[in-house]
């Protein structure tokens, strides 16, 4: 993998750090006017998402990290490990809980996803940012109420459990913000 | 901005000057790159440059000159052959800094006041700033001494090192990565920490000048005379942006040299492009340059503070990756 020096360090570009993949979010270039230059850098770590500020001196070079992203099919869980596809290549992979996260529960058969690969290997999976999901679990309707007024919890297909207004019934299919868990609207079928 | 800099400087009759941007030297301080280029004598000698060709060798029709860093020495030059007080604003380059506070280019207002000790001039800094910034309601201008400042943001004495006390400050701070960046060298501890925990809090809504800086860190300022660990350097800073840099003038020709010559050893040292230093400058010095300060301003992060921009490139015609 090719190395990236501090000037090319940019938002998305994947490096290694401290033997994990990361990401760049942001690159600050700090330089007195009579001073050593610095980068102060803003980091994702892709493995556990959290993200931290280190200062390297200018010039200073990172390994590039092997990590892309893939839009894939999600096939199903087979108790242990969740499946998915690349529907080009039919390609799979299989992935723990540990990976796929908070993303599991936005997660239905056949829907597609984004894989994030690390040397090949399942890094993180984000669901896309709005889902369709059927309710298969909330307190019975009241007729005539509008989407203001305090909502109930619904449970959905994938075992998610979302807000709703008070109007939306079982069976029903609603479209999700995943990046909030918030109740966007129903779909008609 | 430009026009209320130059009548401010009309009515305290100080000269404007034009210096060249080519010179045939630049300065020895190793922090910062500049840009080559080529004279050729005679037109027909102009050649692009090819990949893989062996740069030209120099010769009498072929002169290696540099884009100036700053207008310092050709303005202490000036002031040697007895300008009186002058100011310019120009165009300075430096290689290799860009980000949301750099360009290679940028333009600068540089002036000198003979006769001015370094609290005059930060006077006269003052009224300069607070002129710019009247219908802006900008605080009082604040002035410390850089021992003061940087030991109330971090417990640390900037003019004695410590490597212990600056390994452990760095830890406490997540900062740990200072200790393999600066190793066991004081001029860039205090850089580090001085960008990172001090700098950021300089001048809320103010204009504010520290002053006294580390003589490590002197480059063209005098050594004061109360206390030989600082020097008559002085720094300005609004809203954590660092505006400009002012000295009492070096004016030792022999001091001069010597500070050239350890710069020089620097580079050699850390492997960066070693050139002459500038002899027209140390002979300039020679001569006598009058008892001065001098202070240099980057326009374009002002005009960032003015128009409450957040990058430089918001103020530039064209910023360089589009230039």
């Amino acid at each position: 993998m090719a190395s990236y020096s501090t000037n090319e360090f940019k938002a998305g570009l994947k490096v290694m750090l401290d033997n994990d993949p990361c990401a760049i979010i942001e690159n600050e270039f700090v330089k007195p006017g009579k001073g050593q230059a610095f980068n102060r850098v803003k980091i994702r770590n892709l493995k556990t998402g959290r993200v931290i500020e280190r200062t390297f001196k200018s010039g200073e070079s990172l390994e590039g990290a092997d990590v892309v992203d893939v839009e894939m099919q999600y096939l199903y869980n087979d108790g242990q490990f969740r499946h998915f596809m690349v529907p080009d290549t039919f390609e799979q992979y299989q992935t723990d809980e540990k990976v796929v996260g908070e993303a599991g529960k936005w997660l239905k058969d056949q829907d597609s996803c984004t894989v994030t690969l690390w040397n090949d290997a399942p890094l993180a999976i984000s669901p896309p940012n709005f889902v369709d999901l059927a309710i298969t679990e909330t307190d019975p309707g009241v007729r005539g109420d509008t989407s203001g007024g305090g909502g109930k919890p619904a449970t959905l297909e994938t075992g998610a459990v979302v807000r709703v207004p008070l109007f939306v019934q079982i069976g029903e299919v609603i479209k999700v913000d995943t990046r909030t868990g918030e109740y966007v609207s129903r779909v008609k079928e | 901005m430009l026009a209320g800099i130059r009548q401010f400087f009309a009515e305290r009759s100080v000269l404007e000057v034009e210096t060249p941007l080519l010179g045939h030297s630049i300065g020895t301080d190793p922090q910062l790159e500049f840009f080559i280029t080529e004279y050729c004598l005679s037109p027909g000698m102009v050649c692009m440059p090819q990949a893989g060709r062996e740069p030209a060798r120099q010769s009498p029709l072929r002169q290696t000159l540099f884009l100036q860093t700053s207008p310092e020495f050709a303005m202490k030059r000036l002031l040697a052959a007895g300008s009186g007080s002058i100011y310019q604003i120009g165009k300075a380059f430096r290689n290799g800094e860009s980000g949301r506070f750099h360009n290679p280019e940028f333009t600068m207002l540089e002036w000198y006041r003979v006769g001015f000790t370094l609290p005059q001039l930060m006077d006269e800094i003052a009224e300069l700033i607070a002129g710019l910034f009247s219908g802006q309601s900008l605080q009082k201008t604040q002035r410390v001494s850089y021992q003061d400042i940087f030991c109330s943001f971090t417990g640390l004495d900037p003019l004695v090192f410590s490597y212990q006390d600056y390994c452990a400050f760095a830890g406490d701070s997540g900062l740990s990565e200072a200790v393999d960046i600066c190793g066991h060298d004081h001029a860039v501890w205090l850089d580090f920490i001085f960008s990172h925990k001090v700098q950021p809090h300089l001048g809320d809504n103010a204009l504010c000048m520290v002053y006294g800086y580390p003589a490590c860190q002197s480059s063209l300022a005098r050594i004061n005379e109360q206390c030989a660990l600082t020097t008559d350097r002085v720094e300005l800073f609004i809203n954590g942006i660092e505006l400009g840099n002012g000295y009492y003038e070096l004016a030792d020709a022999e001091e001069q040299s010597r500070r050239f010559d350890k710069e020089l050893a620097i580079r050699q040292q850390h492997q960066l492009p070693v050139f002459v230093k500038d002899k027209r400058l140390i002979s300039a010095l020679e001569s006598g340059l009058p008892e001065c300060s001098g202070v240099a301003i980057g326009l374009d992060r002002l005009l960032m503070l003015l128009s409450g921009s957040v990058s430089i490139d918001d103020v530039l015609s064209f910023p360089i990756h589009r230039a």
